[in-house]
């Protein structure tokens, strides 16, 4: 069953009608953890801000739980848990009466879904005493989530709530949303780094308010049309400079600490000669090799089209 | 011999019991790119602006192109580029008025300024957009523009926090494209960030961990030290000890 459906949702904001969402049409299924996957300006934010009707959209339809996100938006405030990407709560409340403010407003009491949020508050429960604006960000992270998952939510939106934050609590954050996922919620989560698109059951890659694809974080990868090299060599930069004027190439970009490299040509035969034609250009210790496309690679060979 | 632009010697910043930068000693060269890592709340930003001269040091010694950071805070100013994901352009003046404002600050000659605004709009290939208000360019754009201006009185260093944050990769790349030219150019880079790869394109990196730097080494050295695949293995098997938070 779907928990989320969108139709053809389009957005334009201002005089000028500056398209934010291009007619975008998805499906998240009951129980998924759902990636929007895009850089900023992509569209992810106003998709949440509809999907959690604090925007009208200027066309198409969506529905949350089966209810239509304008007609029904009482019922789907009642069900839905959203943390934005800005910290949203009560800066001057503390953590414990941030808690509690939310679950009165939705009429349950901490005591009643402790347990969902049982894994995440107890981190945050020895300064249950502290200012909601005098936390690290890590921890307003965390209240922000506790917050949103208080009145068992059966959809969470997560607007980036990675962004900014350091390899490490990413990771840890991630874990977080495992879990819940086990608990029968669904989760639709942006984000900007294309790293965390493997954790996702499903994506869809999305750039200037359009869906560029949609599957499996697996499958994405798996349609990645040409053959993918990675190569490197003494002097990097200028391997790169070299490898976008040399006229078999089809796509060269910088890879960690490897170029990433696709032929016109993907036979034996045409490794060997770009091999000789670097020595020729002075290059040493050239180290080239197939690899497996990521998600990264998958969005920059789509952002070409 | 390697002509050294950073160089810090036990530098440390407390605030009351809290010390926020611990004993750093480090040495970057000129032209270097290094790569400044560190989970949230490690103290980067804190040693980052004692680097910059905004912030006295509590202890130790450094010098920033050849300038105190006790006494000479002001010389180094004018000597330095600073960049961050948050430090905006003015959105409501044009790309040529920022342009031309930043090069006033940092004291540019009217000739000079009218020189580098035209150079700098060819490279960005913003000649058709000299008149536009900043506040309607992409994200994208602003970066390198943002990048551009805070080089544009050709400092020894230019300091980037986290500069490519929420841009698509295409264009993170191509702002990469723009600090090996300023690199090669001499210009020493100075870059913090949370993207993995491309802590590979720095010639040095250092990680912090609860105030201390915990490695300083060339990605590819650390990656033997550590015995680890990707920089995302050496960072994590580094931060994941810290005690503390942001």
């Amino acid at each position: 069953m779907e928990a989320v459906v969108l139709n053809n949702v389009s957005k334009t904001y201002g005089k000028e009608r500056k398209v934010a969402v291009d007619s975008v049409s998805l499906t998240v299924n009951k129980g998924e953890l759902f990636g929007l996957i895009g850089p900023d300006g992509a569209g992810k934010t106003s998709i949440f801000r509809m999907l959690t009707t604090l925007l009208l959209p200027d066309g198409g339809t969506a529905t949350v739980d089966g209810f239509d996100i304008v007609k029904d938006y009482k019922q789907i405030r009642n069900n839905v848990g959203y943390m934005p990407g800005k910290f949203s709560l009560y800066q001057d409340l503390t953590i414990e009466e941030n808690i509690n403010f939310f679950a009165t407003v939705f009429g349950t009491s901490v005591e009643e879904n402790y347990d969902l949020i049982k894994d995440i508050y107890v981190q945050i429960e020895p300064f249950k005493n502290r200012r909601a604006g005098k936390l690290s960000g890590g921890m307003k992270q965390k209240l922000a989530l506790c917050c949103a998952l208080i009145h068992k939510p059966t959809v969470l939106f997560l607007d980036e709530p990675t962004t900014g934050v350091d390899p490490v609590s990413r990771k840890e954050f991630w874990e977080m949303l495992k879990r819940l996922k086990q608990q029968d919620i669904t989760i639709v989560v942006s984000t900007p780094y294309m790293d965390e698109a493997t954790l996702c059951d499903r994506i869809a890659l999305i750039q200037n308010g359009r869906i560029l694809q949609i599957d499996t974080p697996d499958k994405i990868v798996q349609s990645y049309p040409d053959k993918l090299y990675q190569i490197k060599a003494d002097r990097m930069y200028d391997l790169l400079k070299e490898l976008n004027v040399y006229p078999k190439t089809l796509s060269c970009f910088t890879f960690g600490e490897y170029l990433h490299l696709s032929l016109t040509d993907e036979s034996e035969q045409a490794e060997k000669e770009l091999i000789q034609h670097l020595q020729n250009k002075g290059f040493h210790n050239i180290e080239m090799g197939a690899v497996t496309p990521g998600i990264e690679d998958c969005f920059i060979q789509l952002l070409k089209k | 011999m390697k002509e050294t632009v950073i160089k810090t010697d036990k530098l440390t910043k407390r605030f009351g019991d809290f010390v926020a930068t611990n004993e750093i000693s480090l040495e970057v060269y000129k032209g270097e790119i290094f790569g400044f890592l560190g989970a949230n709340g490690a103290g980067k930003t804190t040693a980052m602006r004692m680097l910059c001269g905004l912030s006295i040091p509590s202890s130790g010694q450094a010098t920033i192109a050849g300038f105190d950071v006790y006494k000479q805070t002001e010389h180094i100013k004018k000597h330095i580029g600073y960049m961050s994901q948050k430090f905006s352009l003015y959105e409501d003046l044009t790309v040529l008025e920022n342009i031309r404002f930043f090069g006033g600050i940092y004291g540019l000659s009217n000739a000079d300024i009218k020189t580098k605004s035209e150079a700098l709009l060819n490279e960005l290939g913003l000649q058709d957009e000299a008149k536009t208000l900043v506040g309607s360019l992409p994200l994208g754009w602003k970066q390198k523009l943002s990048f551009s201006v805070a080089i544009l009185h050709d400092p020894k260093i230019v300091f980037l926090d986290e500069p490519t944050g929420g841009v698509d990769p295409v264009t993170r790349r191509q702002f990469w494209d723009l600090i090996y030219n300023a690199a090669d150019r001499g210009i020493t880079i100075f870059v913090t960030t949370h993207y993995m790869d491309e802590a590979e394109y720095c010639n040095r990196i250092s990680i912090m961990v609860d105030g201390r730097i915990q490695a300083l080494d060339s990605p590819a050295n650390l990656k033997k030290q550590f015995n680890a695949s990707s920089m995302d293995e050496v960072f994590f098997e580094l931060a994941r000890g810290a005690k503390r938070g942001e």
